[in-house]
């Protein structure tokens, strides 16, 4: 059952994204802003949802799709509960956060871009979150981790997996 | 809001912010003023809140109640500038710069320094401001900040940046006021011209004359827009503006609205920059409160109101057009010039569009002067840059300095020279549209024109200073990954052209490139640089062209001897072990993830136990074992 809500979306879910399409939809340039906000219901834009916004916006699913597809931000597919963004901007990079990396998918078992089979992690990489002072860094979520070392990501990983139980 | 009340505002707490601004002896007489004996600045810049200043934040208000202190003030600011060093703390009137603060210093700091009569804790200072017989000197002395300007970045690190008033205080939305009480557009559009500001994005357009074109531009709608989807990695000057002074930016798109006859801004600005988006919906908030943007502002009968448009990751809409594409909620993909964006931009309508720290600079000049501002740095390039000092250089931050300044300076004087007694090899400028100063032009002079002439380019402002265990064909490919995945693929220049130059760097790299390989990527760089449709492919070969033109030989070792100097790339790598040196603890064998390390017979003289050696066969070139081995036995060659 939590598998099927978390693919099609509950109705409450549903609800919301219609409420943001209505509110918005008189704005010109509204569709971003509304990917947004529904990646930010549903955690990632399935088709249907994207289905649901070309209808109330009376544009094309391609359109919406093409949208989707173009910019990094938005995701086709489910993300873990634990989403782990790696910096491989050019300060963090030329510090070893390829290195980083490749520790981490070792560790998880995963490639970047993956989510594990218990749903806890997926790993991203992403360009520079500003903190290159503290370079090479990552994000967990809205959590910044600085100055890692290949030998420092699996405690790291470990206070995550500990929250689990 | 009238004039009188906002210069009630600025009266009203003048000598809280300019306690922050002056020397000690005439700070400790201005806090008199303020009512507070001390303030203490905390910087909320993503950097420090990175490394956790909001709970130092947290136990100072603690500590404060704690000891029954009240007439102290904590102030969250902007970014300080040395972000490494970070969290950073300062208190003032003294000025004393606290550096790397954690909760327990913090408690030290209240109870010895913030009590009254308190003294300064030298140990937790920032070690650059204490001399040697225990003298301790204002930050402003140190080295890193001495060499530096600061224009657009004057008020970060001195104010709140969520108080609207301190803003004005510190003299946000007085060049409003200027300019709606005693100036003509076309008053303002001179100013601009003759100041010679030139656009901080990276191309350096002349802004006066990008205003001048938007206002003889016929049209009763017009935008303006305000470019902060930085997205150069390793580059962070516009996020600290708006993280630190918001208000700026909205003031100068005011201004720039009331010379081109607009009425509606937008700033677009990256979704990846949390603190700063939302600082700036704080001061969106405020400024309508305040009557400092909708309609009739200060009761001048001018209307102009901004909007926040969230990026989502794409860096193709750092380009104007594409930007503007991104605004209409379409594909961010950038869109033939001409027309301009000046005569058909953001939906049809004249656009300017200019980056955050170009706006930045737009209240000095109209305050002090096109003259002052002009006096300021080189002929061709006035007035200062902001750069994101990063990679391998021990002051990690943002620093602030004339243009001309030498890059030599930079690196060496501000920026602290290159840790761990590496040598400088190159700075990269202008990320993946840039190019690299080589060692042998460190005495180059740094502003827009002499960065041309020697292959690079001024950029957005991010630096990236690279030593000698960097590989230059590496890192140009770390850039082509970078574009190759950003091409928007409208144009087959682009999308063609940086996934084949991609290929043959990656050829080179794994050590099967050819000699034919550099005339290949040097034909279709030049091919690609006339003929993509924006800058993102023109630019797109110059991190190759520029390392191949100052270490070609790089290349070509690479090539024919299958030999990369720095050690970086790994099909070119060897790991052996120095059988004198190795003393036979096994810990390299213990930690090989592939097993590849096995004891030999061999036992060096003076060493109990047999040496050990690599597997060349088995080896996965890691490098574990070389991290591991203390006695510095493992040789990478």
């Amino acid at each position: 059952m939590a598998q099927c809500e978390a693919k099609c979306g509950t109705a409450e879910q549903e609800k919301k994204l219609r409420a943001v399409i209505e509110a918005s939809r008189s704005t010109p340039g509204c569709l971003m802003h509304i990917l947004q906000e529904a990646q930010g219901i549903y955690g990632y834009l399935p088709m249907q949802v994207q289905k649901i916004i070309a209808e109330g916006l009376g544009i094309s699913l391609s359109e919406v799709y093409g949208v989707v597809t173009f910019y990094s931000q938005f995701s086709l597919k489910p993300k873990g509960k634990n989403r782990i963004s790696i910096c491989l901007g050019t300060a963090c990079y030329v510090k070893g956060s390829d290195k980083i990396l490749e520790e981490i998918e070792k560790e998880l078992g995963i490639k970047c871009g993956e989510c594990t089979e218990d749903g806890l992690f997926s790993i991203d990489s992403c360009r520079c979150v500003g903190a290159c002072g503290l370079a090479p860094v990552m994000m967990i979520n809205d959590e910044v981790y600085g100055k890692l070392t290949p030998n420092s990501v699996k405690g790291i990983l470990d206070e995550y997996r500990g929250a689990k139980k | 809001m009238t004039t009188k009340e906002l210069d009630a505002i600025r009266q009203k707490k003048k000598a809280l912010i300019d306690v922050r601004r002056v020397v000690k002896e005439q700070g400790e007489k201005l806090a008199k003023e303020t009512g507070y004996r001390k303030q203490v600045l905390v910087c909320g810049g993503t950097g420090c809140t990175s490394s956790h200043s909001m709970k130092v934040i947290d136990q100072l208000e603690k500590s404060l109640k704690e000891l029954g202190i009240k007439d102290v003030l904590v102030v969250k600011t902007g970014c300080f500038g040395l972000c490494a060093l970070g969290p950073i703390m300062i208190v003032y009137p003294e000025g004393a710069f606290y550096a790397q603060m954690t909760p327990e210093h913090v408690k030290t700091v209240a109870e010895k320094h913030l009590v009254k009569d308190g003294e300064i804790v030298k140990e937790l200072l920032y070690q650059g401001t204490v001399t040697k017989d225990g003298t301790v000197i204002p930050f402003a002395e140190t080295p890193f900040y001495k060499k530096q300007m600061r224009i657009a970045l004057r008020n970060c690190g001195v104010i709140a940046p969520e108080d609207i008033e301190e803003a004005i205080a510190a003299g946000d939305y007085a060049a409003l006021e200027k300019v709606l009480s005693s100036m003509t557009p076309d008053d303002v559009i001179n100013e601009m011209l003759a100041s010679g500001l030139r656009g901080r994005g990276g191309a350096g357009f002349p802004t006066g004359r990008k205003w001048s074109f938007a206002k003889a531009s016929q049209g009763d709608v017009k935008y303006v827009c305000c470019n902060a989807d930085e997205g150069d990695p390793g580059a962070f000057m516009d996020r600290s503006v708006l993280e630190g002074d918001p208000h700026c930016v909205l003031e100068a798109m005011t201004i720039a609205g009331y010379a081109i006859g607009a009425h509606q801004g937008y700033i677009y600005v990256r979704a990846e920059y949390p603190v700063a988006v939302n600082r700036l919906k704080i001061a969106l908030d405020q400024a309508r409160k305040y009557g400092l943007l909708g309609k009739n502002i200060l009761g001048f009968g001018f209307d102009f109101d901004i909007d926040i448009r969230l990026g989502a990751g794409a860096f193709v809409c750092g380009e104007e057009t594409a930007l503007m594409t991104s605004i209409e909620g379409h594909r961010g993909e950038p869109r033939p010039r001409p027309p301009f964006p000046a005569v058909k931009g953001l939906f049809g309508k004249p656009t300017i569009l200019n980056n955050v720290e170009t706006w930045a600079n737009i209240n000095p000049i109209i305050l002090k002067g096109a003259a002052w501002f002009s006096s300021i740095g080189t002929e061709s390039s006035s007035g200062t840059k902001v750069f994101a000092l990063g990679g391998k250089i021990t002051n990690v931050g943002l620093v602030e300095v004339p243009m001309g300044t030498t890059l030599r300076e930079i690196v060496e004087e501000i920026g602290g020279g290159i840790p761990d007694g590496k040598k400088f090899k190159a700075a990269q400028t202008g990320g993946p549209s840039g190019g690299c100063i080589p060692a042998e032009c460190i005495d180059t002079p740094i502003d827009y024109d002499s960065l041309l002439a020697i292959g690079s380019m001024m950029g957005s402002g991010g630096m990236i200073i690279l030593d000698e265990d960097t590989c230059m064909v590496d890192i140009s490919k770390f850039y082509l990954e970078f574009t190759a995945d950003e091409s928007c693929g409208k144009c087959t220049p682009c999308r063609i052209g940086t996934k084949r130059l991609l290929q043959l760097l990656t050829k080179i790299t794994e050590g099967k490139g050819e000699p034919e390989d550099i005339v290949k990527i040097e034909e279709l760089a030049s091919h690609m640089k006339q003929s993509s449709l924006c800058a993102l492919g023109q630019s797109a070969p110059n991190p190759i062209l520029s390392t191949l033109r100052y270490f070609r030989k790089e290349y070509e070792d690479h090539i024919n001897e299958k030999k990369c100097e720095a050690g970086v790339c790994k099909a070119m790598l060897n790991y052996s072990i120095d059988k004198e040196k190795c003393i036979g603890c096994g810990l390299c064998a213990k930690n090989c993830p592939v097993n590849a390390i096995t004891k030999t017979d061999y036992t060096a003289p003076g060493h109990k136990l047999p040496s050990m050696a690599i597997d060349s066969s088995k080896c996965i070139k890691c490098g574990v074992c070389m991290g591991n081995c203390r006695f510095g036995a493992v040789v990478r060659k």
